[in-house]
């Protein structure tokens, strides 16, 4: 008996969290509507068949529940209930099947007036590529990516020159209008998914898949990763950002084709030996760091994390959250460096630096350290040598103080919440990770000895 | 010819009859120790399982709370609680545990027809799990490429246990499919070939109906695991690129090339999917027999129960790639799979009907292994219901790799069955230790996981309508997703933390009864069926005493008009009339 | 996948028309005095060799998955066809005639012919020895030639789908073995019969699925 109310309290229950619950889709970005609508169609359909069953399955229990000298009717079958039970289901299951169809039709052709954006995964980030001007991709290969050619592009092809290369996990694309997006990953699968878009495609190596909408508003769409790809799959997370179109134009327009890119000068390490002037009186004359003044080592960092931080500081990613105190310090120096041409002269000079290790100051539990490290290991590399690919900067040999309060600030969102810093961002999941202080010291001994 | 070829046995079984504790209970042939020891087997895997679940819903409900559960671990966590639960939980207890012991006693046969096979079965079985858990011992931890296994990730970097672990979990599974084969050959043989004289394959119970059916889709699907872990083995070990194109890892060019990830998930699904319902066959089976039973009525529509079994069975072969229409694959073929997988609930609608419509006008006893019988139709009904968003390619777009996924296949696959082996347990729990169980906490136990996995699993779907992904450590700050959700999330954990904590009142009844419990009569729930009528209780090694037992009827003489018993069972024939419940055991 | 399906789609057929045949047309809830008579045996034959199709059923599942694959990953660019090589004729040769040999010992067994069994079984099994051997050959001469089976796709196939084929003969070996042991001390050919009738359906089967997979391997 109590198990007859109970189906039915949960059965109201059911239907009451369905219309009441504050968790359901998001508000719609896209032409896709008509996933929706099918989506309201199955819950119509299946609601009732689930209401009929179990509303009549408590009836049931109530009255036929066991009583004295009650006896059961003993009846094999309903021939004619049973088809007619059959028939009605076909045409609930073809009444949800057929607008799904339609739907799909919709989605596997996609317009011809689509323009085409590709959307490039790798372990654990988002890139993209614009056609340019000619509306044509240059060529790609798997076979030709480098830390150098992060888009595998076939240097001598015409069509690839003026291809508008995003190195960012932000793209922009256009209101109003339909777009194309080709997929394709570097690696392993990944899956490209925006909630308020509906529509989600996996990337597959060796395959280009795609995927197409129309976004109907303005605004900043997260794209998630949505096919696991590794431990670090959860931070995979990038932008879509829907302008009106004469802002997207601008956007695009300020972007670097590949022809850009190639013909990119490199930095004059005689040029930027003056500018690091200022620089030398806290990070030292050979970039060796001065923990008194906060300043970390930068001699034998990497060039492309110096000069993607020093861009962070210039563009407010980094050192402008309150309680970033010495963040705060290095942005206005970092705004010294007038353009992209000083940060890359003045890392030219610090990449001329002796290298020599850092003094270690902080001691721990070098073997809870090494248990700890191996997630950080996937990133930054089994000797702390630091990964491009992956965004991940050296560690070994740096100075450990240094390492210690920067983890603390990711942990504590103190760097990496800036909404554009992808990077941080990432970091700050993996910092969190790390529980205490305790561990934080244990972790950083360990880098100490590798 | 196979009656008289039993009958001969008999001699054999008088001169071989266990002697020792070792041949009686460790290298046992009966089919009914081989059973036990598969149950526990499987379900003390199983209870690992569901630590790892609670270690993870920690982690989701409370983010970076606990120093223990890292990403690493966590992926680790996620891909063996899938892998145990779907293959050595309920493959195994279901098939190797309740098919083994079901399967001789209902049929009315002596033993499976290949014994010695069937204990090596157990002893394989056995081996692929010690393999399995040993893969949390490797260097580099077990594999963390989820339950899927999915190539590249699963043997490049980036990915936890992409060598020890990858292989000793493809290792595991490769004995895995070796002992179900053989346990699996013995069930189908022993159906086709070994039952009682007049147990027509029409008069069998329905829970042999799932287990035969189940069995073959096992037989069939099965290789296609073993053929992808092959292959997977092949491009791990030896540098081959079946599923394994051109790509960076790292920073670094693989040198691999041309191979195709598609193809390992085309193969995996054409085993992952008939799998669902080698899970859901059994299950659905036995729950008809423990309507019919506690109902005290016949069925309803046994014919149609039966060719519905045989639809599924046939159709799950043709539906896989509808696990994968946002894979990758050819778009078209989402037309195909999105059709076929909506024709599949024709015929599981049909179950659930003549599920409901068995309880109409019966006689409906309330006791503990029909309280999870009705719980097994509720969940049931909805899990299967989501799976028609799923199915439908278009719905898919949005809801796939989310928690909507997650929830689904939990109602369907995780809690209905589990439902189902609860009520299994409590139902042939006086046959199998001659013991009642407390009655009393087997009520407690239902009410707290009944409701308790409804509250985790209900709003799960919603978690997955917000957009929220599957397979994420830690979500973060996010646009879409409401501060509330995560409160949700936390509410969530609590309940399974909760919930996983009530099973131990199931093992502590489980366990105590077996020496406290009250005596069990022989046939306490009335039941018709063959396994009901053995001489002793637990049935003795060769089930049935001399003679083997003849069958006049169907398994579901329930309130039969004009007979004084409410049931009749099989052994009785057209001019006995049922005058006492020891009836069936005069033979 | 459509090879796997086909294969998967007969035994299917095959096997749900058989059970249709047998429910179909009965009331299990009627009476029925014929159906008491009814012996527990669907099929008239030993569970040995019921046991025996069953798992042919499951090998031909493995096979045809693995053509299957074959076939998919064909379609892919770098897929480059291999020669095999020309000993692979002489291998088939060996191989019909193992399996000739064995049927020729099943009739002997059948006959009650116990004296033939001898050399009957020694042959079955020295060629189906040579034929392994024969097969090693191929690789060793493959890999001569700088095939591996890393080299392309379509040799990582055939190294595999030809150990797979041997790995099913090795089993079945171990059950000659088993057999002729028996008779080397002195069984009768009544004792051996059901099992040397179907270790001959199992090299029949072995001889079609390599005629198969040598067929698919030659013609791409």
């Amino acid at each position: 008996m109590p198990i007859a109310i109970v189906l039915i309290l949960l059965t109201v229950g059911t239907l009451l969290f369905h219309f009441l619950s504050p968790w359901t889709f998001t508000p719609l970005a896209s032409n896709w509507s008509q996933i929706d609508d099918t989506i309201n169609i199955t819950f119509w359909v299946t609601g009732f068949v689930f209401v009929a069953v179990n509303l009549f399955m408590a009836y049931a229990i109530i009255k036929f529940r066991a009583r004295k000298g009650n006896k059961a009717v003993y009846d094999p079958e309903n021939k004619k209930l049973e088809t007619w039970l059959t028939i009605l289901t076909s045409v609930g299951v073809a009444a949800m099947l057929t607008p799904g169809l339609f739907v799909w039709g919709d989605f596997v052709n996609v317009p011809d007036d689509a323009i085409e954006v590709e959307a490039v995964g790798q372990q654990w980030h988002w890139t993209y590529r614009y056609p340019g001007n000619d509306g044509e991709f240059g060529t790609v290969k798997s076979e030709l990516v480098t830390d150098d050619n992060p888009f595998g592009m076939v240097a001598d092809d015409p069509a690839g020159q003026d291809d508008v290369l995003i190195f960012s996990p932000e793209v922009h694309i256009p209101l109003d209008v339909p777009i194309k997006f080709n997929l394709r990953s570097k690696d392993v699968l990944h899956d490209f998914a925006v909630a308020q878009f509906r529509v989600k495609m996996d990337l597959v190596p060796g395959m280009e898949t795609y995927l197409w909408l129309t976004p109907t508003k303005v605004g900043t769409y997260e794209v998630l990763c949505e096919e696991l790809c590794g431990i670090a799959h959860h931070t995979m997370r990038g932008s879509v950002v829907v302008d009106e179109q004469e802002d997207f134009d601008a956007w695009v327009a300020s972007q670097p084709t590949y022809a850009d890119v190639q013909n990119t000068v490199a930095g004059d390490a005689a040029v930027g030996a003056a500018q690091y002037a200022v620089c030398a009186a806290c990070h030292g004359q050979q970039g060796e760091g001065l923990q008194a003044l906060n300043a970390p080592k930068l001699a034998g960092q990497e060039a492309w994390y110096l000069k993607r931080q020093l861009q962070n500081y210039k563009s407010g990613l980094r050192g402008t959250h309150d309680d970033d105190i010495f963040g705060k310090q290095m942005a206005p120096m970092a705004a010294t460096l007038a353009n992209d041409a000083a940060v890359a002269n003045v890392v030219a000079h610090i990449q001329t630096f002796p290298d020599n290790p850092a003094a270690p100051s902080i001691d721990g539990d070098v073997a809870n350290g090494a248990r700890l490290y191996t997630v950080c290991a996937y990133c930054h590399g089994g000797d702390a040598q630091g990964i491009q690919a992956i965004n991940a900067p050296r560690m070994q040999g740096m100075t450990d103080w240094y390492l210690a309060t920067q983890l603390k600030n990711f942990r504590a969102g103190i760097r990496g919440a800036h909404p554009q810093d992808f990077y941080g961002k990432q970091m700050g999941f993996m910092g969190r990770t790390v529980q205490n202080d305790q561990s934080i010291n244990d972790l950083i001994a360990y880098i100490n000895t590798l | 010819m196979a009656y008289v070829s039993i009958a001969d046995r008999d001699h054999e079984i008088e001169h071989h009859d266990p002697q020792t504790f070792i041949t009686k209970y460790v290298w046992s042939q009966d089919h009914k120790v081989i059973a036990i020891q598969y149950g526990v087997t499987a379900i003390f895997v199983g209870i690992v399982a569901l630590v790892l679940s609670v270690l993870m819903r920690l982690q989701l409900g409370f983010p970076d709370s606990f120093a223990l559960i890292n990403p690493e671990n966590y992926y680790q966590f996620i891909t063996m609680h899938g892998m145990i639960m779907v293959i050595y939980l309920l493959t195994a207890l279901f098939l190797g545990g309740f098919g083994n012991y079901l399967i001789p006693l209902m049929c009315g046969s002596r033993d499976m027809v290949f014994p010695f096979m069937n204990m090596l079965s157990f002893w394989v079985y056995l081996l692929s799990v010690i393999v399995l858990l040993a893969s949390f011992f490797v260097p580099g931890g077990a594999t963390g490429a989820g339950w899927t296994l999915y190539p590249p990730q699963a043997i490049s970097q980036g990915t936890p246990g992409i060598d020890w672990g990858i292989l000793t979990m493809l290792g595991s599974l490769a004995l895995f499919i070796v002992a179900f084969t053989m346990g699996g050959l013995n069930y189908v043989v022993t159906v086709l070939q070994a039952r009682c004289r007049g147990m027509t394959l029409m008069r069998m119970p329905l829970s042999i109906w799932g287990i035969f059916i189940a069995t073959i889709l096992g037989l069939l699907a099965f290789p296609a695991l073993l053929v992808s872990a092959v292959m997977m083995l092949f491009d791990k070990l030896v540098g081959t690129s079946f599923f394994m194109p051109a790509m960076v890892s790292a920073g670094e060019q693989m040198g691999t090339g041309g191979g195709s990830p598609v193809l390992f998930q085309h193969l995996f699904w054409f085993f992952g999917h008939p799998e669902v319902y080698i899970v859901a066959l059994p299950a659905f089976g036995i729950v008809s027999d423990l309507l019919a039973t506690h109902a005290r009525k016949n069925i309803f529509g046994y014919r149609m129960m039966v060719w519905a079994l045989l639809a599924i069975g046939g159709l799950s072969f043709i539906v896989w790639a509808h696990h994968m229409y946002v894979s990758g694959m050819n778009p078209y073929f989402g037309f195909f799979f999105a059709t076929t997988t909506l024709i599949i609930a024709v015929p599981t609608a049909l179950k659930v009907y003549n599920w409901v419509l068995t309880l109409w006008q019966g006689n409906i006893h309330l006791r503990v292994p029909m309280l999870f019988a009705i719980g097994f139709v509720f969940t049931f009904t909805h899990g299967g219901l989501t799976g028609l968003f799923l199915g439908n390619v278009t719905i898919d777009l949005p809801l796939s790799d989310t928690y909507f996924v997650v929830a689904h296949f939990h109602m369907v696959m995780g809690v209905s069955p589990i439902l189902v082996v609860f009520g299994a347990i409590y139902h042939w729990y006086p046959k199998i230790t001659g013991r009642m169980f407390n009655e009393t906490l087997g009520r407690w136990h239902f009410w707290l996981t009944f409701l308790g996995t409804y509250s985790i699993y209900l709003p799960m779907h919603y978690l997955g309508f917000l957009g929220v992904p599957r397979r994420y450590f830690a979500m973060g700050n996010t646009d879409f997703m409401p501060e509330s959700a995560q409160t949700l999330n936390a509410a969530i954990s609590v309940t399974v933390i909760f919930v996983a904590l009530v099973q131990l009142i199931f093992l502590y009844n489980m366990i105590v009864s077996l020496r406290n419990g009250k005596k069990a009569d022989p046939n306490p729930w009335g039941g018709a069926s063959l396994e009901w009528q053995t001489p002793d209780t637990p049935p003795k090694h060769g089930n049935w005493g001399h003679e083997l037992p003849v069958v006049h009827r169907w398994a579901y003489d329930y309130s039969v008009p004009g007979q004084e018993q409410d049931f009749t069972p099989q052994t009785v024939s057209a001019d006995e009339v049922p005058v006492g419940r020891d009836h069936g055991m005069e033979h | 996948m459509t090879i796997t399906l086909v294969f998967l789609g007969a035994i299917m057929v095959t096997v749900i028309s058989w059970l249709l045949k047998q429910t179909l047309n009965t009331e299990p809830w009627v009476s029925d005095p014929a159906a008491d008579a009814v012996s527990g045996t669907s099929l008239d034959t030993s569970n040995k060799t019921m046991g025996l199709t069953t798992f042919l059923a499951v090998a031909t599942s493995i096979f045809a998955l693995f053509i299957s694959a074959y076939t998919l990953r064909m379609q892919e660019p770098d897929w480059r066809p291999l020669a095999e090589p020309a000993l692979l004729w002489f291998n088939t040769a060996i191989l019909v005639l193992a399996s000739i040999a064995y049927h020729w010992t099943r009739n002997a067994a059948v006959s009650g012919n116990t004296a033939r069994l001898k050399p009957g079984l020694l042959i079955s099994g020295v060629l189906t020895i040579m034929f392994l051997g024969g097969q090693l050959i191929a690789w060793q001469q493959l890999i001569a030639g700088g095939f591996y089976v890393w080299t392309n796709p379509a040799n990582a196939f055939f190294y595999l789908l030809t150990a797979v084929h041997g790995v099913h003969l090795l089993g079945g070996l171990w059950v000659w073995a088993r057999c002729t042991t028996k008779v080397w001390t002195g069984a009768e050919a009544d004792s051996v019969r059901l099992s040397i009738e179907l270790c001959t359906v199992y090299w029949h089967f072995l001889l079609l699925v390599w005629i198969v997979m040598f067929g698919v391997l030659l013609s791409t």
